[in-house]
């Protein structure tokens, strides 16, 4: 029960209280850029979660059986970076092969993936809260789904922004930025929240 | 000696993946079809989206699939369709030049509003409530939606109504897209005549809310020698295949809604009203 706990803890707190994009402020970039639509953030949202669950997958292991016993935990951010990167390819690929209707969904976004630094984050973070493999997976797809929550959320605030009179200084990027700050802020409120539940 | 382990570890790893990558490609590898790379090299690669597919390459996928018509592409225009006829081996006519065209008259001497309007300045969320705040309810709301969406810039607002500048309509239809009345579409560039009214309510109704409507008379359905003219929803309506530009039917037309006129020139606003 004690595991379970610790997991669910784990799991909304990188949902909602230390939410990538909106508390650590990781990932900005899909965010803003390919936020404008419902389908395309959900889209995006779905492809870093399953991103961020394959990196940890696989950078975990890298770094307890090979960086450590070498002792080259210095190199974690290269070889890491690597690691992703060449894993998104790989990815796109077996979609294009097995599921091309889903390739067709989520292809265009993969490839801005593989430089997400969301996603070397979670991967990162994983290692550095010391979470074990488990823990480290229910981290992953918690900070993947905080991303979609995120996206989702932005989304609707954008679609809202387009449809009312802003002022002309703030027409554009910079309302954008100041709605971003807002749903950031909105999400502070969530602090503390988590660990009352499980108190 | 530590900087070789890590040299040695980071570079094996690259190899790895490097080999995992080359053969996960190999194996897993789509035949794409030659004719799509062809035909997408071929199409002038604009994603306008006039030829009613996604884009350019969603429109070679159905190209070479056999789904779509080889004469579609407006911006690329009659080379293109060469090329496409090329490739594929078929006879392609050329497209038809078609320019936007805005079949309403309900300018502000024909036409007086319902309502006054006073919120958000666009002509979707206008006909949001109940139908914008014109009399007449299929007319152009000229809040210009159209001219906004309009990449050329061929779109502007005229005496309460938008106007398309045929000489610098790209043919791309992202203006029939956008318009919530509907009351936009593409028409033949050398078409002579065409209906200035998109109002399908009866003939008094339609009359009472605007001076130009077309009335559904039926009148030049009778007297178009060619049989091109159909009214149906009480709106005369022309098949451009059949159409020669006599403008028997203009001549005809009570209202003057159905109108003469000649492209690439802004069609003239009537006179009488």
């Amino acid at each position: 029960m004690d595991a379970f706990k610790t997991l669910m803890v784990i799991l909304l707190s990188s949902v909602l209280v230390n939410n990538y994009v909106l508390s650590r402020f990781l990932g900005i970039c899909p965010f803003l850029g390919v936020s404008k639509k419902l389908d395309q953030a959900t889209g995006m949202g779905i492809s870093v979660t399953a991103v961020m669950l394959l990196a940890t997958a696989v950078t975990w292991p890298i770094q307890h059986l090979i960086l450590e016993k070498l002792g080259l935990g210095y190199m974690q951010t290269i070889i890491f970076i690597l690691v992703i990167a060449a894993l998104v390819q790989m990815l796109e690929l077996f979609l294009k092969k097995f599921s091309p209707a889903l390739h067709k969904g989520l292809g265009v976004y993969l490839p801005l993936i593989t430089t997400n630094c969301a996603v070397l984050g979670v991967a990162i973070n994983n290692i550095t809260d010391g979470y074990n493999f488990l823990e480290s997976m229910v981290s992953s797809l918690g900070c993947g789904l905080g991303f979609l929550l995120a996206m989702v959320l932005f989304s609707g605030l954008r679609s809202r922004i387009d449809e009312s009179r802003v002022p002309k200084p703030f027409r554009g990027l910079a309302i954008t930025l100041i709605g971003a700050s807002f749903i950031s802020l909105a999400f502070m409120g969530f602090a503390g929240i988590v660990d009352a539940i499980f108190a | 000696m530590d900087i070789l382990i890590a040299f040695g570890v980071v570079s094996a790893i690259g190899l790895i993946l490097a080999i995992l990558l080359a053969l996960v490609s190999h194996f897993f590898a789509v035949e794409e079809d030659e004719t799509v790379k062809l035909l997408r090299e071929a199409l002038p690669g604009v994603n306008c989206g006039a030829c009613g597919f996604k884009g350019c390459d969603d429109y070679a996928a159905a190209l070479a699939e056999g789904r779509a018509k080889p004469n579609l592409c407006v911006p690329g225009a009659e080379s293109t369709a060469k090329q496409i006829g090329e490739i594929l081996n078929v006879a392609v006519e050329p497209p038809k030049d078609v320019v936007a065209f805005v079949h309403c008259n309900g300018n502000c001497d024909a036409t007086s509003k319902k309502a006054e309007y006073r919120g958000i300045s666009t002509c979707r969320a206008a006909s949001a409530i109940y139908g914008g705040p014109n009399a007449c309810s299929y007319g152009c709301l000229g809040l210009g939606d159209c001219a906004a969406a309009c990449p050329a810039g061929a779109i502007c607002m005229k005496d309460g109504i938008a106007h398309v500048d045929t000489s610098r309509c790209l043919g791309c239809a992202l203006c029939v897209a956008t318009c919530p009345k509907k009351v936009i579409s593409m028409v033949p560039q050398e078409a002579a005549t065409v209906v200035m009214c998109n109002s399908r309510d009866k003939g008094a109704d339609a009359r009472k809310a605007c001076k130009n409507a077309c009335i559904g008379c039926k009148k030049c359905e009778k007297v178009c020698p060619e049989g091109a003219i159909t009214v149906t929803d009480n709106l005369a309506k022309i098949d451009y295949t059949k159409c020669t530009g006599c403008g028997i039917c203009a001549e005809s037309c009570p209202t003057g809604c159905l109108k003469k006129v000649f492209f690439p020139d802004l069609p003239e606003v009537s006179e009488e009203g």
